[in-house]
C-alpha cells in the first residue's frame, strides 16, 4: 500500500475547532507542509493570537505560545531574541493584527525581526460573532456595522501588506488567495518561501491570506469564495509587495 | 571584598540584574526610570545580551512574556503610568506561570501625575492591577544597596515559583546615589545552567522520538472546571510563598514600645530617623518595615504589639493604601492611625515626629 496523502507531521492529530467551510484549516496545512519540507519542525516555535485561531497553539506540532490580543509580534520578538537559533512565526487574524495589534505588527516589521507573520484576512471578527473588522469592506454589513460600513464615518479597510511595504526593513511581503485549489497551490509556494527565508535568517516575512467566513458572512462555503473573489480581491489585490531575494544581491 | 561604587538606584538595579544572569531587557522610556533603560542600552551589548527599546510598555511586557516562555531571565522596568500599561501582560505572565522581573520606579499619580517619588501604586502591585485571581511577589527596597541585592533575589524567586516578581521602588530610590557593593557576576556556564532549569516546560527545540514534547505557554482554558483547578493550583503556590518568603525588618521593636510604626521603602527611612530622635527624648517607638509587601508580614506586625503599645501608626507616601493591610493584621486590637502625603511630596522627619507625639 502506498501513502499518497497524509496529515503533515507539523500538525498534531487532534480535531480543528473551526467551522465547516472555514479556510483556517487550509492555511494551517500550508504552513505545516512547508515546515515539514524545510525540515524545521523541531526548531520552530509559533504564536497563536486571540480570535478564531486562538487554539492554533494546540494544532501545530511544535512548541507554541498563546498571546494576548494583538501582541503576537511582540511575544514572537521576545522568543526570537531568546532563541535566535530557532524559527518563530505568528498566526493572526485581521482584528488581532490590523486593529488592536497595529503598533506591534508595524514595529516588529520595522525592526526587521527575523520572524514570519501569517495574516488571515476575512474582513470580519469571527470568534466574537461577526463584528466589523479593520478590513471590513465599505458597505459590508456586520453585527456592528448593521447598515453597512460607512467609510466616511469609520474609514476605509486597512491594507496591511501595502502598509508594511512602506517600511524599509521587511524582507518579503506577499498577499495570496485561498479561494480556489489553483490559488491555494500558489499560496503554498509563498508560504514555503517565507519560512525558507525565515530559516535562512533573512529578515521579516509576511504572508496575507485572503480568506472567507461562511458562518458570519451568512453565505455558504463555495458561494462565500465567489463573494470574496468579486468583492475582496478588488480591494485587496493579490501580489508580491516586497521580495528582497530578487532585489538584493545574493538575497542577503 | 568587592569595591563599593557610588551609583543611582536605577543604574544599580540594572547592573545587579545583568550580574544575576538577565540577558534580555525590554522597556519603554519614562521618567524617573530613564537611567535604568539607558544603562541597559549601554551594557547589554557588552555581555551579548538583548536590549530593545519597545514601541510601548504593552509591547515590552509581551516581549518579556515571549522570552520568559523560552525559560530566559528577562526584565522590564517602568514608572507608574507605564506599569499600568503592563498590567495586562502581567496577568498573562502570572496566568501562564512564567518567571519575570518588573521594576516600578513609582511617581506621583493618578493619571500622568508628576515625576516625584510616591508610593501610590501599592494597591496595584499587591492587590492585582491586572485582571483575574493572581498575585505578584512584591519586594520593596529602602536603599540603593538593598535595591541592587533584590535584583538577584527577585530572579531567584521568579524562577523558584514561576511567578512574576515586582521590585516596588520610587523616584527617590531610582534617582538617589548611594554606595553599593555588587555580588559577583554569574558566569556564562552558570547562566546556561539557569536557562536549562526550565527545560521541562519552556518553549525550545524538539527532537523526534522519545524526547518529543509539545510545550504550550498559555493562560486560556475554556472549561471552567479545568480553569478553576488551574487557579487553585496558583493559590496553592501563593500559600507556599506566604509561608516561606515573608521578609521584614524590625527597628527598635521592644516590649516597652508605646507606639508601633509601620512603613516600607523610602517612607521607612524617614520614620527610622524620627524614632531615633524620639528615642533621644526618652520615647520608645518601634518600626516594622515590610520588605515583601506581598506576601505581607501580617503576623510580625500582630506579634510586635505588646501590652504597653497604645497605637499603631502607618506612614506612607500615598493617602492610605498599605494601612488597610495593617488594619487586617492588627485585627481591631488597637487603633490604627495614619500619616500620608500624596502627589510626590515626601514627609519630613519633623512631620513624622509630630504625628507620633500626638499619641505619646
Amino acid at each position: 500500500m502506498q501513502v499518497i496523502a497524509q496529515r503533515p507531521k507539523s500538525l498534531r492529530d487532534i480535531p480543528f475547532t473551526y467551522c465547516p467551510g472555514c479556510l483556517h484549516g487550509v492555511a494551517h496545512r500550508l504552513i505545516a507542509e512547508s515546515m515539514d519540507e524545510l525540515d524545521i519542525r523541531n526548531k520552530t516555535m509559533g504564536v497563536a493570537p486571540v480570535g478564531c485561531s486562538v487554539f492554533a497553539y494546540k494544532f501545530f506540532d511544535c512548541d507554541m505560545a498563546q498571546a494576548a490580543h494583538g501582541r503576537a509580534p511582540a511575544v514572537a520578538t521576545g522568543m526570537k531574541r531568546s532563541r535566535p537559533d530557532m524559527c518563530v512565526f505568528t498566526y493572526q487574524g485581521d482584528g488581532d493584527l490590523a486593529a488592536i495589534g497595529t503598533a506591534e505588527i508595524v514595529h516588529a516589521a520595522n525592526r526587521g525581526e527575523n520572524i514570519t507573520v501569517f495574516f488571515v484576512n476575512n474582513a470580519i471578527y469571527g470568534m466574537t460573532g461577526g463584528q466589523m473588522a479593520p478590513t471590513t469592506l465599505p458597505g459590508m454589513k456586520t453585527s456592528t456595522s448593521p447598515y453597512g460600513r460607512d467609510a466616511d464615518d469609520i474609514g476605509y479597510p486597512i491594507k496591511a501588506s501595502e502598509l508594511l511595504a512602506t517600511l524599509e526593513a521587511p524582507y518579503y511581503i506577499e498577499r495570496v488567495s485561498l479561494l480556489s485549489p489553483q490559488e491555494i497551490l500558489k499560496a503554498k509556494k509563498c508560504v514555503h518561501s517565507a519560512l525558507k527565508y525565515n530559516k535562512e535568517k533573512r529578515g521579516f516575512t509576511f504572508i496575507e491570506f485572503i480568506s472567507t467566513c461562511p458562518t458570519n458572512w451568512g453565505i455558504e462555503p463555495i458561494k462565500s469564495r465567489d463573494w470574496a473573489r468579486e468583492n475582496m480581491l478588488k480591494f485587496f489585490e493579490i501580489g508580491c509587495f516586497r521580495d528582497k531575494s530578487k532585489t538584493v544581491e545574493g538575497g542577503k | 571584598m568587592a569595591q563599593k561604587v557610588l551609583m543611582k538606584g536605577n543604574e544599580a538595579v540594572a547592573e545587579a540584574a545583568i550580574r544575576a544572569g538577565c540577558r534580555l531587557y525590554f522597556a519603554y522610556p519614562i521618567t524617573p526610570q530613564s537611567e535604568l533603560i539607558e544603562y541597559m542600552a549601554k551594557m547589554m551589548p557588552k555581555v551579548k545580551g538583548t536590549f530593545i527599546q519597545a514601541e510601548s510598555e504593552v509591547a515590552a511586557i509581551n516581549m518579556v512574556y515571549g522570552a520568559s516562555g523560552c525559560g530566559r531571565r528577562v526584565m522590564t522596568s517602568s514608572s507608574s503610568p507605564g506599569i499600568s500599561l503592563k498590567m495586562e501582560g502581567l496577568s498573562y505572565i502570572a496566568g501562564a506561570k512564567l518567571p519575570a522581573v518588573v521594576v516600578n520606579i513609582q511617581r506621583g499619580g493618578p493619571g500622568l501625575g508628576d515625576i516625584q517619588p510616591s508610593q501610590a501604586d501599592y494597591f496595584q502591585a499587591t492587590k492585582g492591577g491586572g485582571h483575574g485571581d493572581y498575585r505578584l511577589i512584591v519586594l520593596a527596597p529602602n536603599s540603593v544597596q538593598e535595591f541592587a541585592d533584590m535584583a538577584s533575589e527577585a530572579f531567584d524567586l521568579a524562577d523558584k515559583y514561576r511567578n512574576p516578581v515586582m521590585l516596588l521602588a520610587d523616584g527617590l530610590l531610582g534617582q538617589m546615589m548611594e554606595p553599593v557593593e555588587f555580588k559577583p557576576a554569574k558566569t556564562e556556564e552558570e547562566i546556561e545552567k539557569l536557562n536549562k532549569q526550565h527545560y521541562d516546560w519552556c518553549m525550545r527545540t524538539n527532537e523526534d522520538g522519545d524526547d518529543r514534547h509539545h510545550h504550550e505557554i498559555n493562560s486560556l482554558e475554556l472549561d471552567p472546571n479545568v480553569l478553576e483547578k488551574h487557579v487553585l493550583s496558583l493559590h496553592e503556590k501563593y500559600k507556599d510563598i506566604q509561608k516561606n518568603e515573608v521578609r521584614y525588618e524590625k527597628i527598635n521593636v521592644k516590649d516597652d514600645n508605646e507606639i508601633l510604626c509601620v512603613a516600607y521603602g523610602t517612607a521607612s527611612r524617614i520614620v527610622k530617623s524620627a524614632i531615633t530622635e524620639l528615642q533621644k527624648e526618652g520615647h520608645s517607638v518601634g518600626l516594622v518595615r515590610p520588605i515583601t509587601v506581598w506576601p505581607y508580614p501580617s503576623e510580625v506586625i500582630a506579634n510586635s504589639i505588646t501590652k504597653k503599645t497604645k497605637k499603631v501608626i502607618v506612614f506612607e507616601l500615598s493617602l492610605g493604601q498599605m494601612v488597610e493591610d495593617v488594619k487586617l493584621a492588627v485585627n481591631g486590637k488597637l487603633p490604627v492611625d495614619f500619616l500620608g502625603r500624596a502627589g510626590g511630596i515626601v514627609f519630613t522627619p519633623d512631620e513624622v515626629i509630630a504625628k507620633i507625639k500626638e499619641s505619646l
